[in-house]
């Protein structure tokens, strides 16, 4: 049981980063790949700081920032020189690599006998159960909130209809920029969450992380296939049940026995399955 | 109301498919008026429509709106001014987005879109009490996603958009083409009641010779990039659509 628990931790540590692909591809729909970077920066800060003293609240704003940094400068780059999104998110993801590395100064950064927001091993407590899931319920309550105002508003029709929203007042380069800001600060909140979860930040965290989020908000799709509503609330619960799903399925393979070496393998053919499954048109009997 | 000073535009300067789309055209457009713009394809029609709203930036001359030189202004900020009816439903409205968002964002056209919430109940009514005078049910289903209506609808509800916020300007690209006969007759209806009840200045780009010699005030027949003839009220009484269709015949 254990075993599945952690996997329901991590999956709701990976919320955050489901929810900001959410916004980014489902919202904007634009394919951001800078998340490999963002990730890993939130949780390289997030280590950084701890280590050295700082407050874990504080932690894992100075992540969220960093992240929301990181968004902003793929927006810039793909509005502003004309670049491909995917493109643009490669670039900013490969530099963050060694900005990543020289903040961290080492490649890997173990948090033994350091309280955080998760666990404080001084009182040897651990409530990563509670904090992760109020994490969750909180995000998507913010995010409901924000893509239901205005300006939500005019973030949602800008992935939709880009005449639309110029006709409207909007520039839509700037919903762009705004909205992958956010976008990769809660990638970066999902990195700073792991690294408090599993006691360490390592320089290599990020490698294809991005998939985690995909096969979340594609598990999401799936979920809501044949709901009557698809009211924006219930969506992002989805979004979550598919990060926690998502992590299920993967404990279920490591824990028959495969391989941790094909794990990416495991994940990938996961991946693959989810999409392949949400193509299928399921014949009605009736 | 709008000034047009010697505007000029070709796409793809220097290189071998070369086009001028406008040479130096002039042109006055008076407070109130409606004009029906007629033309061949490639006649410069919507690239003298899409100068006016800022989607293309002339590459010489000056676009004056009530004294203000908007002429390097882009699209997104003339919209201030400027409302807009696209050839194509889809571009006026958003798919994914509810009937009451789309008006939502209508509404605040001419203004900052803020974090605070404006799709209220009371909001809500408003939409409503307007969606009823379209007699096309759509009051009853308010958070019906956009993308699930028809052409039509979704044309006649953009129109009613364009002046959910102050409006002065109303520019209509073929509003028409893709609709039925049907349809389309009951969106010509609408936008002329709109700009009739609004005091707005219009201009339509149009190919259907009934609507061009039906609605406005004013008419302009576009050759080559430039306009070959303006009619004025008086004249434009005198033209029928058999006229136009001969004109296009020489």
């Amino acid at each position: 049981m254990e075993f599945y628990l952690t996997a329901i931790h991590q999956g709701l540590a990976f919320a955050a980063l489901g929810l900001g692909i959410f916004l980014s591809l489902r919202i904007l729909n634009i394919p951001d790949i800078t998340t490999d970077g963002s990730y890993t920066s939130g949780g390289i800060i997030t280590a950084w700081m701890l280590v050295n003293g700082w407050s874990p609240v504080i932690a894992v704003f100075a992540a969220m920032i960093a992240g929301a940094i990181a968004g902003i400068i793929t927006g810039t780059i793909h509005t502003r020189l004309k670049v491909h999104p995917l493109l643009a998110g490669i670039i900013v993801m490969t530099g963050l690599y060694s900005i990543n590395l020289a903040i961290l100064g080492r490649p890997n950064q173990p948090l033994i006998n350091i309280d955080n927001l998760l666990m404080s091993p001084s009182t040897n407590s651990d409530h990563s159960s509670i904090i992760l899931f109020v994490f969750s319920v909180v995000l998507i309550i913010l995010i409901n909130a924000f893509l239901k105002s205005d300006m939500g508003i005019a973030l949602r029709a800008t992935g939709n209809s880009e005449s639309m929203v110029k006709s409207m007042g909007v520039n839509p380069d700037k919903m762009k920029i705004i909205g992958l800001g956010i976008s990769n600060s809660l990638t970066a909140l999902s990195g700073s969450l792991i690294v408090q979860y599993q006691g360490f930040g390592d320089i290599n965290m990020g490698i294809g992380i991005v998939i985690s989020g995909l096969g979340a908000v594609m598990i999401g799709d799936v979920v809501l296939r044949n709901a009557v509503s698809r009211k924006i609330y219930l969506q992002l619960i989805a979004v979550v049940l598919g990060c926690i799903l998502f992590r299920l399925i993967l404990a279920t393979a490591l824990n028959i026995g495969i391989d941790p070496n094909y794990l990416k393998l495991i994940t990938a053919v996961l991946v693959l399955s989810i999409i392949a499954f949400g193509k299928i048109k399921f014949t009605s009997k009736a | 109301m709008i000034e047009i000073k010697n505007i000029s535009k070709t796409f793809n300067r220097g290189s071998a498919d070369e086009i001028v789309a406008l040479k130096n055209l002039s042109l006055k457009i008076n407070e109130g008026d409606f004009i029906t713009v007629v033309g061949f394809n490639g006649s410069g029609k919507s690239t003298l429509l899409n100068l006016i709203s800022g989607s293309l930036i002339a590459d010489s001359g000056e676009i004056i709106f009530n004294g203000s030189n908007v002429t390097k202004l882009p699209d997104y900020k003339r919209s201030k001014y400027i409302s807009r009816i696209f050839q194509n439903p889809l571009a006026g409205t958003a798919s994914e987005l509810s009937i009451l968002e789309n008006f939502r964002l209508a509404s605040l056209r001419t203004r900052s879109k803020s974090l605070s919430i404006g799709n209220t109940k009371s909001f809500r009514k408003n939409v409503c009490d307007k969606l009823k005078t379209l007699n096309m049910g759509l009051e009853n289903k308010p958070e019906a996603l956009m993308g699930s209506l028809s052409g039509g609808q979704r044309q006649a509800l953009t129109l009613l958009m364009s002046v959910m916020d102050e409006s002065k300007i109303l520019l209509l690209d073929e509003p028409t083409a893709a609709l039925d006969p049907k349809s389309a007759a009951i969106v010509m209806e609408l936008a002329e009641k709109i700009i009739r009840e609004g005091n707005l200045t219009a201009i339509m780009v149009t190919h259907r010779m009934k609507d061009a010699s039906n609605y406005g005030n004013r008419l302009i027949m576009m050759r080559e990039g430039s306009i070959e003839k303006d009619y004025s009220e008086s004249e434009k009484k005198t033209i029928i659509a058999d006229d136009l269709v001969r004109w296009f015949n020489i």
